[in-house]
């Protein structure tokens, strides 16, 4: 008994040791990647950098919310109605009154201002035939050559003069009056385009620097001869690509985590949903990234090769295929095909629906699968396709 | 004795190119056997299929006793490689580079610290600079402790000297010597003639084809023809002058003379009075013993 007992223990051990003996050989790897890392400034700039200029850019720069929009009124009818009105326009914060017109002709001369983009006209008579009628028409015309801003002035006017009748009209007259079609923005009521962003950058963020940087760090040993060497010894590729991916998997989370943090911190972005549920996704989904990048150091030969590949066979399509931007309900059907092979498209369903509605993975499991299986299929292929030895 | 690198009928192309063509020579345990050619003879082609880093298209190659083609993995790790280029970590130290390779074989630096402390000594003292700072010579040094820091039985150096000082050479000849007491086995490929001296055998190759395998003074032997040196102050016209003889076979530029061999071997009073009577007075003609560099010439020739 006792002798059977201790073969057991010596085979114990010496599966120990071997255990020890490989992930001894890894972790050496994992710190000379690590060291790679934190060497190079500008590696560290497109990690840490790019992503929080991102964040900062889209949230400013590129924002679709208006404040403060220029606008005229050209009052036709001067009553105590149409200045309560106009009163309560600009109170909204929306809107900055630039100037009070005489008549129709000044319009197209306070247009070439630049500073106006709107212009809300009130009918002759507008308070007499409101009472009397109920029914009294308002113009907003607006600046067609901005034809964003120019959309969000007249949905925010329309709404605003919506309210305004229901207020003065009272529950009794409500039969009486004409509403016209509300335009309100589900889950983002305010119509911060923040929220709409922040989803879309992280999703963008992640997969352009996961597969560069790992795609870029292989090509490198390529390029610079080290891969030489370290076929001519006796790591194994997946000990290779394992080492590689997983400096850069526990960077790109901490990425994630600065993100999140940032959009909290400066725009007030909650995530409505389970955080704990939102960082396993992006775990998975940085884990896909990484994989595919290590599949296109496979196919590239060269550095610059794979950071074409990296910028514009992913970047681009992201952007533009992946329901970040344009909706892929309004798309061609073919291009509903071709986004349908995109990871990214399912990632932002996914950081969507637990960032913004706050649902759980009962509804995203579907996406998340597919994740799961793109990820299998890019590291299968690219430990099958890696190569052993020198072309 | 048993052969560490047993090679047979050999050939690669790469597309329409024959890099290697029938390829055939074994080297002995603990000996220095050197590969002599030009760039582009297929040193490093060779190489490369000697550390399984290349499959050949034709013929059998085995290392320390073991298929290369079938056992790679067992062979990666008893094979130390010094590629043709500086190929270790530029942003790394020198002691990084060092620890790295020793991880990666599955040792430590303490370990076999006596098999490189001689090469190591000299940088030693840089251990702290990054690798992509330092001289050609140093670099070469840190290569070769990264190729021996897992005690290697077979240790491959392509072009190590290539780019380095002549100094430099001469000690790092001096350190490839001294490796033999560790009965480690080396192939070592240069372009530079004078250091085929330094091996204990040599191949000359050229074209993808071995022209001669033999030791250095054997093959310096084997050169058939006297061998005359012949300087003059206007070297340009010497040679030129030389060529234009009917009497002369070759005549090649060495350093600041000319190396020449005549169809008929014993003429050499008729062609210092050849060149007075073109107008080269300063002439001056000695017989001297043929170098390696002369052998491959009249190899190539041959060939």
């Amino acid at each position: 008994m006792g002798g059977f007992k201790n073969s057991k223990g010596s085979a114990l051990d010496i599966i120990n040791l071997l255990l020890a003996h490989y992930m001894k050989r890894f972790l050496g790897f994992v710190k000379k990647e690590f060291m790679h890392i934190f060497r190079d400034y500008r590696t560290l700039f497109i990690l840490f950098g790019i992503p929080a200029a991102q964040i900062l850019i889209f949230g400013y720069a590129v924002s679709t919310d208006i404040k403060n929009a220029g606008v005229a009124i050209l009052d036709l009818s001067h009553d105590e109605i149409t200045l309560k009105l106009t009163d309560k326009i600009f109170s909204s914060g929306f809107f900055k009154k630039t100037e009070n017109l005489l008549n129709y002709n000044d319009i197209d001369k306070v247009f070439k201002k630049g500073k106006t983009k709107a212009v809300i006209v009130y009918e002759d008579d507008f308070g007499k035939k409101l009472i009397r009628e109920g029914k009294a028409s308002l113009s907003i015309i607006s600046d067609g050559s901005e034809p964003n801003t120019a959309t969000l002035i007249t949905n925010y006017t329309t709404s605003i003069v919506n309210d305004f009748t229901m207020e003065l009209a009272g529950p009794a007259l409500k039969n009486s009056i004409r509403i016209s079609p509300e335009v309100k923005m589900l889950y983002n009521p305010a119509l911060k385009s923040h929220f709409m962003f922040v989803p879309g950058v992280i999703t963008l963020i992640l997969i352009l620097i996961c597969a560069l940087m790992t795609s870029v760090t292989i090509t490198r040993e390529k390029e610079f001869g080290t891969m030489e060497v370290l076929l001519v010894s006796p790591l194994r590729p997946i000990q290779i690509i394992l080492g590689k991916v997983m400096p850069y998997f526990f960077l790109s989370f901490i990425n994630v985590l600065l993100i999140l943090l940032l959009s909290w911190l400066v725009f007030g972005l909650p995530v409505k949903g389970s955080i704990i549920l939102l960082l396993a996704e992006c775990m998975l989904y940085i884990m896909m990234s990484l994989t595919l990048g290590i599949l296109i150091s496979t196919i590239s030969k060269t550095m610059q090769q794979a950071i074409f590949i990296s910028l514009i066979g992913l970047m681009l399509p992201t952007i533009l295929l992946s329901g970040f931007i344009f909706p892929i309900e309004n798309m061609p059907k073919i291009y509903d095909y071709v986004s349908s092979v995109m990871p990214p498209r399912y990632f932002i369903v996914i950081i969507k629906n637990i960032m913004i509605k706050g649902t759980g993975l009962t509804y995203i499991w579907k996406e998340t699968l597919i994740l799961i299986i793109m990820t299998l299929v890019f590291m299968g292929l690219s430990v099958r396709k890696f190569k052993i030895r020198l072309e | 004795m048993i052969n560490v690198v047993e090679s047979s009928d050999i050939a690669k192309s790469f597309g329409p190119i024959m890099a290697l063509d029938d390829i055939s020579f074994s080297v002995n345990e603990s000996e220095i056997f050197g590969f002599i050619g030009p760039d582009g003879a297929g040193k490093t082609t060779l190489f490369r299929i000697i550390t399984t880093l290349l499959l050949p298209d034709k013929g059998n190659m085995k290392v320390l006793g073991m298929n290369a083609t079938t056992h790679y993995k067992e062979l990666r790790k008893n094979i130390g490689y010094m590629p043709g280029r500086f190929s270790l970590y530029q942003d790394l130290s020198v002691e990084e580079n060092l620890n790295f390779y020793a991880t990666v074989f599955g040792t430590t630096v303490e370990e076999n610290y006596n098999l490189i402390s001689d090469i190591y000594s000299h940088i030693e003292p840089f251990k702290k600079r990054l690798a992509g700072k330092l001289s050609g010579g140093m670099k070469q040094k840190l290569a070769l402790s990264c190729a021996l820091i897992h005690k290697p039985r077979l240790l491959i150096l392509d072009e190590p000297t290539t780019g380095v000082d002549a100094v430099s050479r001469s000690e790092f000849w001096d350190m490839l010597n001294k490796l033999r007491q560790y009965n480690i086995t080396i192939i070592v490929s240069t372009p530079y003639m004078d250091e085929a001296i330094r091996c204990d055998r040599v191949a000359l190759i050229q074209n993808g084809k071995i022209l001669s395998i033999d030791t250095p003074q054997k093959i310096r032997a084997g050169f058939s023809r006297k061998l005359f040196t012949v300087k003059a102050i206007e070297k340009y016209r010497l040679i030129k002058t030389l060529k234009k003889n009917p009497e002369v076979m070759t005549a090649y530029p060495f350093g600041d003379s000319i190396h020449v061999t005549l169809i008929n071997d014993s003429s050499d009073n008729s062609l210092f009075e050849y060149l007075v009577k073109e107008g080269i007075s300063d002439a001056v003609i000695q017989e001297a013993e043929a170098g390696i560099e002369d052998r491959f010439l009249e190899l190539m020739e041959k060939a």
